[in-house]
């Protein structure tokens, strides 16, 4: 039998810009969801990629593009072990992991069809009482649900 | 004692519950002196009922004018420009410069805070949907310490509708604020506690049990409180009617229970309590109804920085 060796091929490095590292594997759609003004950029996206910490990861290299408070608080709930290393100039200046914030405002719905975010013109609130898996409580009604992205 | 908004039971600590019962005392003392109190006079109640009341908006407008106060409001969302469309937000932005304190009740949980969030003026939770029905708890608290004398080291069970029951929620809350407390929790497995309040409740300390079979918990308790399985929470007809009536409380279910229990009801009831046991001493839901005076009173008179 005629054995395969597999090269992986490295993609280009960025310039200026982010890259998100270590995020849940076959999640990275779901971070490129979250994201905005991304669509004339340049953008880099390894789906189950090998990852020496955590077996599976996704990956993705965004030119030009600094995450918001909003979008950082939206990923760090998708995927709590992504690291956010930004680009300047072709050199990683600063590399982080996402910390998940105790409270958030204006992501994602309340699950219950009862709440008063879901029958108002408002903004959602939720606490987070649980990293892994990721749990909110509504601020409003209270209810909990996993957070699902 | 200062309270700014009361949406929540969660607003209160142990001792300003204890601060509640003991001035909704001397509140029931000078209603039954039969003594006028003018310590709100000048000031003006907005009672908005986006759903249907008896006991909770009237004792709150008796409530008002027992303290020589005024009320304005309505009683339906049907008479208000809600119906037209209107948010919370405007509703309570409009009303607030009308009033000194608003009584909401509204369908949606969680409107009570929506309500606190947009108003300067004092915002009391009359109920919001599922949620909270915060001066109620009171008034039940008020109740159980009347006639058991303690809140603490009761068994309390818990009957009916333990999903949707906003007043259960609130006076369970409460409860697990008061050391050696036992709730059994008597529903069908749909109607169960909600996951996040149980889990607050047990993180306290408070033992729950849960139970479908109200014949054998009943020999158990110091307190039986009955509630109504509620129709407008539920989205199917079809399971509101299996659930209806899987709870009596009779003559006959009453033979089996201590002689010092006392049976509750939020009020109001549909077939959970037979009206055949109205006369025995026990029951205690329609004293329970009256002292919501005294405990508005009393709120009333404390948010409204009108005490003597």
């Amino acid at each position: 039998m005629r054995k395969i060796v597999m090269e992986e091929k490295k993609v280009r490095n960025i310039i200026d810009g982010t890259v998100i590292d270590h995020i849940k594997p076959n999640c990275a759609m779901k971070v490129l969801s979250v994201l905005r003004d991304i669509d004339h950029e340049c953008i880099i996206v390894c789906i189950n990629t090998d990852s020496k910490k955590h077996g599976r990861k996704d990956l993705i290299k965004i030119e030009n593009k600094f995450l918001e408070e909003q979008e950082y608080n939206e990923l760090a709930l998708i995927s709590p072990d992504a690291t956010i290393n930004i680009i300047k100039n072709g050199k990683r200046v600063s590399k982080e992991k996402v910390k998940t914030p105790k409270h958030i405002k204006g992501i994602g719905k309340c699950n219950n069809p009862r709440c008063v975010t879901n029958c108002q013109n408002m903004e959602t609130e939720f606490d987070v009482i649980s990293i892994k898996p990721t749990v909110l409580r509504c601020s409003y009604c209270e209810s909990t649900a996993e957070y699902k992205g | 004692m200062e309270l700014k908004h009361f949406i929540s039971i969660n607003d209160l600590k142990k001792e300003d519950i204890d601060f509640f019962l003991k001035k909704a005392g001397s509140m029931l003392e000078l209603l039954e002196s039969k003594k006028s109190v003018n310590i709100c006079r000048g000031k003006i109640l907005a009672t908005l009922f986006f759903e249907a009341s008896t006991r909770t908006r009237l004792s709150f407008e008796c409530a008002m004018h027992r303290l020589g106060g005024s009320v304005i409001g309505f009683a339906d969302a049907g008479s208000s420009s809600v119906s037209k469309g209107e948010s919370i937000a405007d509703t309570i932005r409009t009303v607030e410069s009308y009033s000194d304190i608003i009584v909401m009740r509204n369908p949606f949980e969680g409107a009570a805070k929506v309500a606190a969030n947009n108003c300067s003026v004092p915002i009391i939770n009359a109920g919001d949907g599922g949620h909270e029905h915060p001066t109620q708890t009171l008034l039940d608290l008020f109740t159980i310490n009347k006639k058991k004398k303690s809140l603490s080291n009761l068994t309390i069970g818990l009957c009916g509708d333990l999903k949707f029951g906003r007043t259960v929620h609130s006076l369970a809350k409460a409860l697990s604020e008061f050391k050696g407390n036992t709730m059994i929790c008597i529903a069908p497995h749909e109607l169960q506690f909600p996951e996040g309040i149980r889990k607050k409740i047990e993180d306290t300390g408070t033992k729950i049990i849960q139970t479908d079979n109200l014949k054998k918990a009943i020999a158990r308790l110091d307190v039986l409180y009955v509630t109504r399985i509620q129709k407008e929470r539920f989205v199917s007809e079809k399971e509101y009617l299996r659930l209806k009536g899987i709870y009596v409380v009779d003559r006959k279910m009453l033979e089996k229970a201590n002689k010092d229990l006392i049976v509750m009801h939020p009020l109001p009831r549909v077939d959970e309590i037979n009206p055949e046991v109205d006369r025995d001493s026990r029951c205690v839901y329609f004293q329970q109804a009256f002292y919501g005076v005294p405990m508005r009173m009393a709120l009333l008179s404390v948010m409204l920085k009108c005490e003597k």
